[in-house]
């Protein structure tokens, strides 16, 4: 970063100067740019490239030369299989979970006033703000108080909840965006209430419904805190790897690590283009 | 479409089942623990074919009027009849009319094809015959060939033609506009103004159009009914409307109207005779059977078109009054004339700029204002 702060001209004395200016300013945001890049891509790139590290010790910190090895052994660790199935049905099913009941809310919000509107609104922040240590210890005592065993059904329970605000925030903001009137220009036409939210409503916030979502997806499958108190004897994909971390990382973490990004970049590229499609 | 419908009886809406029949409908709002009353009793009938125009400022109800015949809001008291059904509670999906919004609100995830189509797919309406009608309704719009585009790919006068099409390609009963031209700059909304009209005469539709522009509504309209406070306070021809206003309200409201008052003198035959400063006289025609005591204060207005300004007194048969010229304002096809009267009412005067090769007066002038008795209106006193 240091380059930063040497690299802009000083002040330029006389005339000419604002020219120079001009054209040295590019360059300096470029190097910013791409310095911030740099930042942001180098833990993704090391994670990538120890996938493909033929290290022979436990520890997978030594570059030791290429291989694909851990590709064809992806799913040779049973329990680290057993774990990462466990977080991905997790995800998909609070992901499910959540965006119905979660953009549900954020119609209601959005669109109507009702009694406890408010207190709902103070809820969703708080879930949102609220520390994930908190709300965790709080599941643990709560699961305990009700003495529900823990394990995977109480893990579920725990993501569709703290996940549900970020879905319904998000779909609120969409929603309070739109004008009433293509709702009524629908009715106007012959729509019922039914045809009406699957023709006209839904489409016009499926970009917020979509974005609540990945949120939730991401919010899911990466969750360790709250997870590690909910979870009784269940191991999930975060959970296993911070067990191993003690007897050292296999390198199959690093490639599902890998492939789960790959994922990632897929839809991330994907929506991008179609909402920039949607734009035109 | 159908051939082009004769035109309404104008004279006499009632002879056939009208369009569109409100009686004594109400609406009042709960806001804030109170209630708001935003149409407080409205008679209103609306024949096939009819260009009618809901004119008023803003919350004067006339929306609100307008969505109790769309079935958006129901009325607190009184009935809806669409061609002599009652459609009071039926909610908007299911009446025969459709409407224009200000916004346009058109789809914007669906194409041009799409959105005007919509309302006939609703209903079900064979494929083939929906493609018939939507590029018809697409040529009579002038919007041929752009099926395809999203509507946000439009101008706003494309978006504000399909939103018309995408309302008349159904055939409605009546075709509702609410302030439809409201976005459009000026040239556009003159343009939109005739256009809609000629879109109306093809179609033979019941148009209702809501609009605070009294000149929208006296250019495209068959009848007005001005709207004040939830009331209707006159209903007419737009040539009535301007040229009779029947309150201080409408007189006011639709172009430049000067108001005149004195004590009536005497009644001669149909008329009351005011006397106005120190040897001005005002006759004043007594329409509806209006008959004021001697002595009683009248009210009455004159457009400035009306008025005759010249240095002398004007003849017997004449209205005449005089005043002092405070201000001349020169506008290239007329001239306006403000003039304050002895008896201290301003008044302004337009001139039409066509033979008179320099003004007739200047500031400070002296001059005799005069016009023909027929000209002069008493209206009821603001309600």
């Amino acid at each position: 970063m240091t380059t930063l702060t040497t690299d802009p001209a000083p002040a330029p004395p006389a005339d000419p100067a604002p020219a120079v200016r001009r054209r040295r300013r590019p360059a300096v945001l470029h190097v910013y740019t791409l310095l911030l890049i740099a930042w942001l891509i180098l833990p993704i790139a090391i994670m990538i490239l120890f996938g493909f590290n033929d290290t022979h010790s436990k520890q997978n910190f030594r570059w030791e030369g290429f291989t694909l090895r851990w590709y064809v052994h992806l799913f040779d660790k049973s329990d680290l299989t057993t774990a990462l199935v466990n977080s991905l049905t997790i995800a998909l099913l609070s992901t499910l979970i959540t965006t119905v009941i979660g953009t549900l809310a954020g119609l209601a919000l959005g669109r109507h006033r009702f009694r406890g509107k408010g207190v709902t609104n103070l809820v969703l922040f708080m879930a949102i703000s609220c520390p994930e240590i908190v709300m965790g210890a709080s599941l643990l005592s709560m699961f305990v108080t009700f003495n529900l065993p823990r394990g995977y059904l109480t893990i579920l329970v725990a993501h569709v909840m703290f996940s549900i605000a970020f879905v319904a925030v998000t779909v609120r903001a969409r929603v309070v965006g739109l004008d009433p009137a293509v709702e009524e220009a629908a009715q106007d036409l012959g729509a019922g209430p039914w045809t009406r939210f699957r023709l006209v409503t839904l489409p016009m916030i499926m970009p917020g419904v979509v974005a609540g979502a990945l949120l939730s997806f991401v919010l899911s499958i990466d969750d360790f805190v709250i997870t590690n108190f909910t979870s009784g004897a269940t191991v999930t994909f975060p959970l296993w790897i911070y067990g191993s971390t003690r007897t050292g990382t296999p390198p199959q973490v690093n490639v599902m690590g890998t492939l789960i990004f790959a994922v990632g970049v897929v839809i991330a590229v994907v929506s991008a283009r179609r909402s920039l499609r949607a734009s035109r | 479409m159908t051939e082009t419908q004769p035109a309404p009886a104008r004279d006499d809406p009632g002879r056939a089942v009208p369009a569109i029949e409100l009686t004594g409908v109400r609406k009042a709002y709960d806001a804030f623990g109170e209630t708001v009353a935003a149409v407080r009793g409205v008679d209103l009938d609306i024949a096939q074919g009819e260009f009618f125009s809901l004119l008023g400022p803003s919350g004067c109800g006339k929306t609100t009027t307008m969505r109790m015949i769309a079935g958006f809001e129901e009325p607190t008291a009184g009935r809806v009849r669409l061609h002599g059904r009652d459609v009071t509670g039926v909610p908007a999906n299911r009446r025969d009319v459709n409407m224009v919004f200000q916004s346009y609100a058109l789809f914007p995830h669906m194409s041009v094809f799409d959105n005007v189509a919509f309302g006939l797919r609703r209903r079900g309406v064979p494929k083939d015959e929906i493609k018939e009608r939507v590029g018809a309704m697409l040529d009579i719009v002038d919007l041929g060939g752009r099926e395809r585009r999203r509507p946000a790919a439009l101008s706003g006068g494309q978006q504000q033609r399909v939103a018309l099409a995408r309302a008349l390609v159904n055939r409605p009963r009546a075709l509702l506009l609410d302030e439809p031209l409201g976005a459009l700059d000026l040239k556009l909304r003159q343009a939109m103004q005739v256009e809609l009209k000629r879109i109306q005469r093809e179609v033979g539709i019941t148009f209702v159009y809501v609009t605070h522009d009294q000149g929208e509504a006296l250019t495209m309209s068959d009848r007005i009914a001005v709207m004040n406070e939830g009331l209707i306070e006159q209903l007419g021809s737009p040539r009535e409307i301007y040229e009779h206003p029947a309150t201080r309200f409408v007189a006011g409201f639709i172009g430049t109207s000067n108001l005149l008052g004195g004590e009536v003198g005497e009644l001669a035959g149909d008329r009351a005779v005011i006397s106005f400063g120190p040897d001005g006289r005002i006759e004043v025609p007594l329409r509806d059977g209006t008959r004021p005591a001697a002595g009683e204060r009248l009210e009455l207005t004159v457009r400035p078109e009306k008025i005759c300004i010249g240095p002398d007194k004007p003849a017997d048969g004449l209205c005449g009054v005089r005043g002092t010229v405070t201000e001349v304002v020169y506008l290239g096809t007329s001239t306006n004339y403000n003039v304050t009267t002895s008896a201290g009412d301003d008044v302004v005067v337009f001139l039409q700029n066509a033979t008179s090769a320099e003004d007739i007066a200047v500031r400070g002038d002296s001059v005799w204002l005069s016009w023909e008795p027929r000209h002069s209106y008493a209206i009821g006193a603001a309600r």
